[in-house]
């Protein structure tokens, strides 16, 4: 059951907004298509979980596809991202197969990492994709790495670091900060708010004001709704450009919701987030409708065009799924491949 | 500066390492050198001083005391297409970089399936008796061998520091190599002026003998060489042979040695318990059972943190006397 347009938005009226615009057509529908395919493949990741035919784990993405999208959509096919635990909808948006995906996801052999990784490890050097990262904050310094070589070897690229604010509490980022600001490395840190480490407020973890740390190291940042697609994508696009320039880092913290639990397992959430609050987000906030209602409004699309986009989108994640379950596991003999190049 | 265009001049160790650094820094302009006080101080240990003034500061990196950070940075370089070699002084602050040693770099290639590659070198250093207690004292080479993914190269003489250091640096897997501290000035040997490499994963036999194999690993090599000298005046041949790396293990060689001489000693400056002695005694007793005289023995260091005091530090680690002894002991003179 898709979450896709439930419910209109509310606030100001979406003929006042149009800041957007500007960006064109093609890429506002590109915008809208990419997030509705992240939705669906989680969706999608959901059901085989809940089939038992997906093994270990699932952090589904669903209600933070604009930052995935409007972030990704600002670079280039050859700059880098980090990803995290949550990572399907980082690798979806910077141009990953669904079919590979979901192959990797149930462990078969044609999936992006010959189902070595899963999950939580998806990686792809054709998209500049360097990894999801299970360890918390632990991609922190990969991305700023791959931002010094983009510098050092003068080729123009610059990397995101996607992290969820539970990783605020990990030492390993203020240190990459410090060093990405102290030799003006392009690297764009992108702290995905959600409000919840696992399973705890995270007001409960967090002292002080988020954005507060990456000014103490003097970079630049700013706090986004991280629901408004077209928000994202231009707030990012200025300082990607700002970073490709060398002029230093960023640190955008974008305000979001995950709609599901910690985990696909994570259903009796009760004890630690009211319904309400998962309902007024999912019903007011959600940023596939928010968009949706904007193209609508603003003429750049019709309901059918719209409905069109997502039945296309749900004929190829069907098809993935088709695809991923018919695939071959690999071969226990190949476990010991690939361990050293 | 070392003399250069002979070809038996001697090295040490420490300056065996920065040739070794230097001559690939000139081969590939994508190999830099991160960590604390490296550039004009030349690290702490003044290894690499003069390094900065040829290559300048792009390439040999002063960093903050920021060991995991700079080190992640390294991970992150060389899955882009950098050679870093990432310098973190003590091997004891292992502890704070491990997360980017054994769950990034080591295991980066085969999450993904080996479509990225992570050629980072990790330096740090290892051996006790400098008097710098339990923090800066520590081996911890065992904790990297037991790692899928890392290659783990513990070189014993300034020869073999050269070629080893240069073949790290080629090699596109992430690599920890440890230097020992005392060796830096007190180790000196013939180091050829030209290139060189020596492929991880292959011993060198140091010295041949027939009775008794004794394998030791980094500073315990010059040690086993000075209780083979002893046990030859009283008529027992010692072969010594040096692993080099402990990740890749020259079964081969260390299997072969020890079905010739029918005894083995393992000894190493790392902890005995859990160690690499452990490891590497048990390869040859499984694989050599049938030709052994006795157990393979083993001899590490103390299972105690590192202490202060001379007296007691330097009871912690093996000694020529001790391995002399039980060598003597394993062959009934």
């Amino acid at each position: 059951m898709s979450t896709i347009g439930t419910a209109g938005p509310k606030g100001p009226a979406l003929q006042e907004q149009r800041a957007g615009l500007e960006i064109g057509k093609d890429k506002l529908l590109t915008l809208y298509r990419q997030m509705v395919a992240i939705r669906l493949f989680e969706e999608r990741v959901n059901d085989l979980y809940t089939r038992a035919l997906m093994p270990g784990l699932a952090h589904l993405y669903i209600g933070e596809e604009a930052i995935a999208v409007g972030v990704c959509e600002a670079l280039n096919n050859d700059d880098y991202i980090t990803s995290t635990h949550r990572g399907h909808g980082h690798c979806l948006a910077k141009g990953a197969d669904p079919k590979l995906m979901f192959a990797e996801l149930l462990g078969k052999e044609i999936g992006y990492c010959k189902g070595k990784g899963g999950s939580m490890h998806i990686a792809d050097p054709a998209t500049g994709n360097l990894g999801a990262n299970a360890i918390v904050g632990g991609s922190a310094g990969i991305a700023t790495g791959a931002a010094y070589a983009s510098k050092y070897l003068k080729n123009g690229r610059v990397a995101v670091c996607f992290f969820g604010e539970g990783a605020l509490g990990q030492g390993l980022l203020y240190e990459s900060m410090n060093l990405a600001q102290l030799w003006k490395l392009p690297v764009i840190y992108v702290c995905e708010n959600n409000g919840y480490n696992e399973y705890t407020h995270f007001s409960e973890s967090t002292a002080g004001e988020v954005t507060k740390r990456a000014e103490a190291f003097g970079i630049a940042t700013e706090t986004i709704d991280g629901q408004n697609v077209r928000e994202v994508h231009s707030v990012v696009s200025k300082y990607i450009a700002r970073a490709r320039g060398l002029e230093g880092p960023a640190f955008l913290q974008c305000i979001t919701y995950r709609y599901h639990g910690h985990h696909v397992g994570d259903v009796a959430r009760a004890y630690y987030r009211p319904k309400a609050e998962e309902q007024d987000w999912v019903t007011q906030r959600d940023p596939i409708t928010l968009h949706g209602e904007w193209l609508m409004a603003n003429g750049v699309a019709d309901r059918a065009t719209l409905d069109k986009i997502q039945e296309e989108l749900i004929k190829e994640m069907d098809g993935a799924v088709d695809f991923a379950v018919n695939a071959a596991y690999p071969d226990p003999s190949k476990v010991d491949q690939d361990i050293y190049a | 500066m070392p003399e250069t265009a002979t070809a038996v001049r001697e090295l040490t160790f420490g300056d065996a390492i920065k040739e070794a650094i230097a001559e690939e820094m000139r081969r590939d302009p994508r190999v830099v050198l991160m960590g604390e006080d490296v550039a004009e101080a030349g690290t702490t240990f003044k290894v690499l001083t003069g390094l900065v003034d040829e290559f300048g500061k792009d390439r040999i990196i002063d960093t903050p005391i920021s060991e995991a950070g700079f080190t992640g940075l390294g991970v992150g370089a060389a899955m882009t297409g950098m050679r870093p070699i990432v310098d973190i002084m003590f091997g004891d602050f292992l502890g704070i970089i491990m997360d980017q040693v054994a769950n990034q770099a080591a295991k980066i290639h085969y999450m993904s399936g080996g479509k990225w590659k992570v050629p980072i070198v990790i330096r740090a250093t290892m051996g006790a008796t400098r008097r710098s207690a339990a923090q800066h004292s520590q081996s911890l080479h065992a904790w990297c061998s037991h790692i899928p993914g890392l290659k783990v190269v513990v070189p014993s003489t300034a020869y073999d520091a050269k070629g080893l250091f240069k073949a790290a640096i080629r090699d596109d897997n992430p690599v920890v190599i440890f230097e020992h501290k005392i060796s830096y000035k007190k180790v000196k040997g013939p180091v050829p002026d030209e290139d060189y490499v020596i492929p991880l994963g292959v011993a060198d036999v140091k010295r041949e003998g027939s009775d008794i194999t004794l394998v030791a690993l980094s500073s315990m090599v010059q040690t086993a060489l000075r209780a083979a000298s002893m046990l030859e005046e009283i008529g027992v041949s010692a072969e010594v042979v040096d692993p080099r790396t402990t990740w890749p293990l020259d079964e081969k060689t260390l299997v072969e040695s020890v079905k010739k001489t029918s005894r083995c000693i393992v000894i190493d400056e790392g902890y005995g318990r859990y160690g690499v002695t452990g490891e590497i005694a048990s390869t040859i007793q499984e694989q050599a059972f049938y030709d052994l005289d006795g157990p393979v023995r083993r001899m590490g260091a103390m299972h105690v943190p590192i202490p202060f005091s001379p007296p007691l530090e330097d009871v912690t680690v093996p000694s020529d006397q001790q391995v002399f002894e039980l060598a003597r002991q394993m062959c009934n003179r």
